[in-house]
């Protein structure tokens, strides 16, 4: 039963993932990636790790691609751009390098880790310790206490972006202004 | 609380007992007939919500509203349908027509969705709430998923993507204008939704919406629990979130057309329709079940499962009538008051008050004075109120200062 959900689920993120990158239309591309998302959300359910799949479509299918979304609209970047010309030389053949690597890298590190499942459990193993706790108090234990340190800079990450964006967006209409002011004198 | 939480052993998160033991042939049957049962009456509910919402506004303005199909027009749902069926159904040519075709779906299926965690019945005050199917103890809700009620969060997020994908793909300026300003009064309003929400899963300790209903038995309403501010942000924030009046700005006609379905028509228009007036339900049966304990009541019946039910249907009742007189009493809102009302009150509101809930608990557990501690919560609450409103003082002046400066 699990390799059926396994196999339908990987079969509907790969496909997601190709949407995203062979769609011409930009719309599309970001539903692909949703259909993505919602493909690995099931996947993390197979794996009883409930909290990550909810909080993947809350997250990223709700929020993030949501956004993507407002920009194309607001934007009006939702029309086929030229893919005949490169914009930077040589870019495209060091992508698919870099991506290939990539690869390599996490089959490898999958297939030979010492940390965790390994092989051909990764497909089947739960990731969660189901005998003791419920798996989002396991994160909630892990979270305030091994890794605070590193949550509460993630918090501070966040609030000094969301400051700086305000900070950009207003200092740039001053410069605006300072020129109007400067030319009706 | 409840004997049955602790006899299970330690922290077992209480699942649904039909799938203790090995799931067999019966049990599936049984599920499959729970999400029939729950389609079906979800449909009917929505017939009747349809034209109880007709009615009681046109008794509300003096007017007499449907009366012609069936005794007291109650079939006049049920014709609409069938005429909308009927109806041609056109796709503009400037459309995107997958995504077209798309959007509807993706309005109504989280509408439906989010029904199958609410538990609708059951006995809560002596037992946990099972009740007896053909000889298989279960639960009276389709699915009781350790994570619940983020499902529900879940769910509505996935809704926006209907109204913003069904205003892009129409190919037509208004419903564009339409779907862009309720995607972001609906991704705004969320943010308060699960900040009030937050309030709630403190008291409660658990996202499963059985054991939420089962923390408030028999009189333990989070209503009181979390003292009523965080139910108010709620449904203020469910309300925004349902774009029903006072919060309609998608729909305000005087200004977008029809909103976001201006290009829809026929099934496809009734599938928006449908996923609208679902959505005003399950929102108010969510309501129900995390802050008016559910099913929850003194049994006045003979029959165990029935009082929970007609419990259940009472408070929902309630919460439906009063959005229907939302409806009729208030007039809309302006976007940015909109927008000031959900990001400068209720999210700060919201916020502040589960630290003053949490506060409460702290210095329960370290032995402090309780009423203290809430009482310099408070008033560190105020402070920084007063902070907010003079920051918002001093900007508002300097954009009346200068007009060009700032976001616009």
């Amino acid at each position: 039963m699990e390799t059926a959900v396994f196999i339908v689920c990987a079969a509907i993120v790969l496909a997601g993932a190709l949407g995203v990158v062979l769609s011409r239309n930009p719309v599309h591309a970001a539903l692909s990636l949703v259909g993505t998302l919602f493909g690995m959300a099931v996947l993390f359910l197979n794996l009883e790790a409930h909290f990550l799949a909810a909080v993947q479509i809350i997250v990223y299918a709700g929020a993030i691609v949501v956004l993507f979304l407002f920009v194309i609209m607001l934007l009006g970047v939702d029309r086929l751009e030229d893919l005949s010309v490169e914009p930077i030389t040589g870019q495209r053949t060091l992508a698919i390098l870099v991506g290939l690597g990539t690869f390599v890298l996490a089959v490898a590190f999958l297939l030979s880790s010492s940390i965790g499942p390994s092989g051909p459990q990764i497909l089947t193993l739960d990731i969660t310790d189901q005998s003791t706790y419920s798996n989002l108090r396991q994160i909630a234990d892990v979270l305030f206490t091994d890794y605070v340190y590193a949550f509460e800079a993630t918090a501070a990450l966040l609030t000094i972006s969301v400051v700086g964006a305000v900070v950009m967006s207003r200092r740039i209409a001053r410069a605006d202004q300072a020129q109007e002011a400067a030319e009706d004198d | 609380m409840m004997a049955g939480l602790s006899v299970l052993g330690v922290e077992e998160p209480f699942y649904d007992p039909l799938y203790h033991s090995e799931v067999g042939l019966a049990e599936v049957l049984i599920t499959l007939l729970k999400v029939g049962v729950a389609f079906a009456v979800l449909l009917v509910a929505v017939m009747l919500m349809i034209w109880f919402e007709r009615k009681l506004i046109s008794d509300m303005q003096n007017r007499i509203g449907p009366n012609l199909a069936g005794p007291f027009g109650i079939f006049q749902t049920l014709a609409d349908g069938i005429k909308l069926f009927f109806k041609e159904d056109l796709i503009p040519e400037q459309s995107d027509r997958l995504v077209f075709k798309l959007a509807p779906y993706l309005s109504l299926v989280p509408a439906f969705l989010v029904f199958a965690v609410v538990p609708v019945g059951g006995d809560f005050s002596g037992g946990d709430g099972r009740i007896s199917l053909f000889g298989h103890e279960t639960f009276l809700q389709v699915s009781d998923p350790p994570v619940g009620i983020l499902l529900v969060l879940a769910m509505s997020s996935v809704a926006v993507y209907g109204v913003m994908l069904a205003g892009w793909s129409s190919g037509s300026k208004y419903p564009l204008l339409a779907s862009v300003r309720a995607s972001a009064q609906m991704v705004s309003y969320e943010a308060a939704l699960g900040l009030s929400l937050a309030a709630v899963l403190l008291k409660s300790g658990s996202l499963s919406t059985h054991e939420i209903v089962a923390e408030q038995s028999v009189w333990n309403w989070n209503l009181w629990v979390t003292w009523v501010v965080p139910m108010v942000i709620f449904l203020i924030a469910a309300t925004a979130e349902l774009n029903r009046p006072p919060f309609d700005l998608v729909e305000a006609e005087q200004e977008l057309v029809g909103g976001f379905h201006t290009e829809y028509s026929s099934i496809r228009f009734a599938l928006f329709y449908l996923a609208e007036f679902m959505n005003t339900i399950t929102m108010s049966a969510i309501v129900v079940t995390l802050f008016l304990g559910g099913p929850n009541g003194p049994d006045f019946t003979t029959v165990g499962w029935l009082s929970g039910l007609l419990w259940f249907f009472i408070k929902l009742m309630l919460f439906l009538f009063a959005f229907v007189w939302l409806r009729a009493t208030l007039p809309r809102f302006r976007y940015d008051q909109l927008m000031d009302l959900g990001w400068k009150l209720l999210i700060p509101l919201s916020l502040g008050w589960l630290l003053v809930l949490a506060s409460y608990d702290v210095a329960g557990d370290r032995g402090w004075n309780r009423g203290a501690a809430v009482i310099v919560s408070l008033a560190i609450m105020a402070a920084l109120a007063g902070l907010l409103s003079l920051a918002l003082r001093t900007a508002r002046q300097r954009r009346e200062l200068d007009p060009h400066g700032g976001f616009a």
